[in-house]
């Protein structure tokens, strides 16, 4: 009996991998302790996101005060509203104004890094090429016939498709850039991992205070653990 | 002064009487196993939600403006508000952890059947009522699967004849789940099911202590009154309300002593809840869906709606019908045939340890198929999916009736007088 359960539960983790969709993702290298790379994400978001996609479930000052951006750099800098640095940050375009624009409002992206996940994030942003059939030009190799347009082309030059198929007639889809863009490659990769960090901070703000009080919490948990089993012990000795 | 204050309430109220009665001198088996802390697991798990759950309501905003956005508030905004909410979501998964290894237990030792038929039902009416505030507790966040997971499970009523559609706008209270399913969800997951619960759970508490709790020997502690030497009783004190009647044997009072090793349990319990809380609150997309951090939104279906993983075991069997009434027939008939389960079961030995090599190896596909039919109920639907979701459901249905048929002349071993300790 017991031997079957832990084959079970050994056999589960594979169980649920099985589950697991496909697309070919990138994976982003972001690290969510690094605080320039934030507020580097932060800068790159605002200037080149906002204008079309609101965050409007995080605050200017929470974002400020974690990112340790100074209170007043956050209020001339980031905030292109005129609100007050408590506001939610909503950008200023209507959703039924957007709609009428793009046929669809842009989603807002405060938890786009927890339903889409970093990578695809991180792979998106990096995957749009020059397509004249599209209303914007562009097109993307994650999200075929995107509805927006190519926001980031001033960094990174004009994507061109490269599909490539190796001998099993299996074919892959890349991009390459012209040198057009005010970054090079690395550049704008570094561009791309430091908004896709920054939202994945905005999905989840709390995430680092949560890990770091979970190491405490269970540290506390292990030594009182090892405490009650001795104090069952004790009273049990005269039973058994 | 102490004394005098607890004589002053125990002539009013049986204070001090009810105290011995069920915790202090109250007679447990010695030998209760590792199976037996889930109970109490169970009973901390309760506790633990609606204590979230209060403080959770302070800053939740039930309607379909406001909901999802309100969710956000508490996980930003609200000090400890992440906490908060990631105990009471994790919360809900942990609450059907224990009482399906709960149930597993009461299976493998017995625990349903003669006199405990009734102690059984309370659990099982338990488990309903949980499975309900489950469901509609899913539907507050207001996520995109939190919709159409709601829309997917309501219109199964639609599948009853005549009834069907009006009965669909009825639990709606509009022709599509809106704003106004919100508010009646969470007025009865917050009041309602709650108070349910809280009734069922004190129902199945005396009729546990009203019958004794079962072991992994499956015999009783309890014997005729004057069988039993005075030497080898038990030698602690019980209440007389156990001991007037019979002589008890091989227990202890359930405090201190099942007290301390159900407080280990429950920091062991803890370091694995914990665990999830705070490094893996999502639970791997099981516990917290990822269409859900997006709104709830009626023109965008999520690529494959998958209920919650506790619901995955009965969704199967719905599933893997094509025909929508059988379907849900066939999916409350899983749940009906549990709540009969002391009634397939026609034996008189109850512990699997003394039952035939035949009912070992039903209850062990029971396992394996209700574990196959709840991770199937989690992935998209697909022909080997089915295939293996019928053979599940079969061998679920065939667990009840084969039990049925050789349980009245089971070869069983011989079962021991006491429990050896």
């Amino acid at each position: 009996m017991k031997k079957l359960i832990i084959a079970l539960v050994t056999l589960l983790p594979a169980l649920a991998f099985a589950s697991g969709g496909g697309a070919n993702l990138m994976h982003a290298p972001i690290d969510p302790t690094d605080k320039a790379s934030l507020q580097n994400g932060a800068k790159l978001f605002m200037n080149y996101c906002f204008g079309c996609h609101d965050t409007r479930y995080q605050r200017y000052n929470r974002v400020a005060k974690d990112l340790g951006i100074p209170k007043e750099l956050m209020m001339e800098n980031l905030i292109f509203t005129g609100v007050k640095v408590g506001n939610l940050m909503y950008n200023s375009v209507e959703d039924a104004q957007a709609g009428k624009w793009f046929g669809q409002a842009p989603p807002d992206l405060t938890l786009v890094a927890r339903y889409k996940g970093t990578d695809w994030v991180y792979t998106y942003l990096k995957s749009f090429y020059a397509d004249p059939e599209r209303p914007f030009g562009v097109n993307n190799i994650l999200f075929k016939d995107v509805g927006m347009p190519h926001v980031l082309q001033d960094l990174q030059g004009v994507p061109t498709l490269v599909e490539t198929t190796d001998e099993h007639g299996h074919v892959t889809r890349s991009t390459v850039t012209d040198s057009s863009g005010e970054m090079s490659d690395d550049e704008f990769d570094i561009a791309v991992r430091d908004i896709t960090n920054f939202l994945n901070y905005a999905g989840e703000p709390s995430k680092l205070e949560r890990q770091s009080t979970g190491k405490m919490v269970i540290g506390f948990l292990f030594i009182l653990f090892i405490l009650t089993i001795f104090l069952k012990k004790e009273y049990w000795r005269d039973v058994h | 002064m102490l004394t005098n204050l607890v004589n002053w309430i125990d002539k009013r109220i049986p204070m001090t009487d009810a105290w011995n009665k069920h915790v202090a001198q109250y007679p447990a088996p010695v030998n209760f196993n590792f199976w037996y802390f889930f109970g109490s697991l169970a009973m901390l798990v309760l506790v633990n939600q609606i204590l979230t759950g209060i403080w959770l309501t302070m800053n939740y905003t039930p309607s379909g403006e406001e909901a999802f956005a309100s969710v956000e508030y508490i996980m930003r905004d609200v000090e400890y508000g992440w906490l908060l909410r990631y105990m009471h979501s994790s919360g809900a998964s942990a609450f059907f952890v224990v009482v399906y290894l709960h149930m597993l237990r009461g299976m493998m030792y017995g625990s349903y059947q003669k006199p405990r038929e009734l102690l059984w039902l309370f659990g099982m009416f338990i488990f309903l009522v949980l499975m309900a505030e489950g469901f509609m507790g899913y539907l507050l966040p207001w996520g995109n699967m939190s919709f159409w997971g709601a829309q997917v499970i309501i219109s199964l009523f639609g599948a009853i004849p005549v009834i069907g559609d009006d009965l669909t706008l009825w639990i709606r209270g509009d022709y599509v789940i809106s704003g106004a399913t919100l508010n009646r969800f969470f007025a009865l997951h917050v009041i309602a099911l709650p108070l349910v619960l809280v009734i069922l759970v004190f129902l199945h508490i005396v009729a546990l202590h009203e019958v004794g709790s079962n072991n992994p020997e499956g015999i009783e502690i309890k014997k005729k009154k004057g069988s039993i030497p005075e030497e080898e009783k038990a030698q602690f004190k019980f209440h007389k309300q156990y001991t007037d009647k019979y002589d008890i044997v091989d227990a202890v009072p359930f405090h201190p002593y099942y007290s301390v090793k159900d407080i280990m349990g429950v920091v062991g319990f803890l370091i694995i809840f914990c665990y999830v809380i705070f490094f893996a609150p999502e639970g791997g997309g099981y516990f917290l869906e990822k269409p859900n951090f997006e709104p709830a939104n009626a023109l965008k279906t999520p690529e494959h709606i998958a209920p919650v993983w506790y619901f995955g075991p009965f969704y199967t069997i719905l599933r893997i019908i094509p025909d929508k009434l059988i379907g849900a027939g066939a999916m409350f008939g899983a749940i009906v045939m549990l709540f009969l389960l002391p009634w397939f079961d026609r034996g008189t030995v109850k512990s699997v340890r003394y039952r035939s090599t035949l009912h070992k190896i039903n209850l062990i596909q029971f396992c394996i198929c209700f574990f196959a039919l709840g991770v199937l109920g989690t992935m998209a639907a697909s022909p080997t999916a089915n295939l293996i979701g019928t053979i599940a459901s079969i061998g679920y249905f065939g667990y009840f009736i084969a039990l049925w048929f050789y349980s009245k002349n089971e070869k069983t071993k011989p079962l021991p007088e006491r429990i050896a300790h």
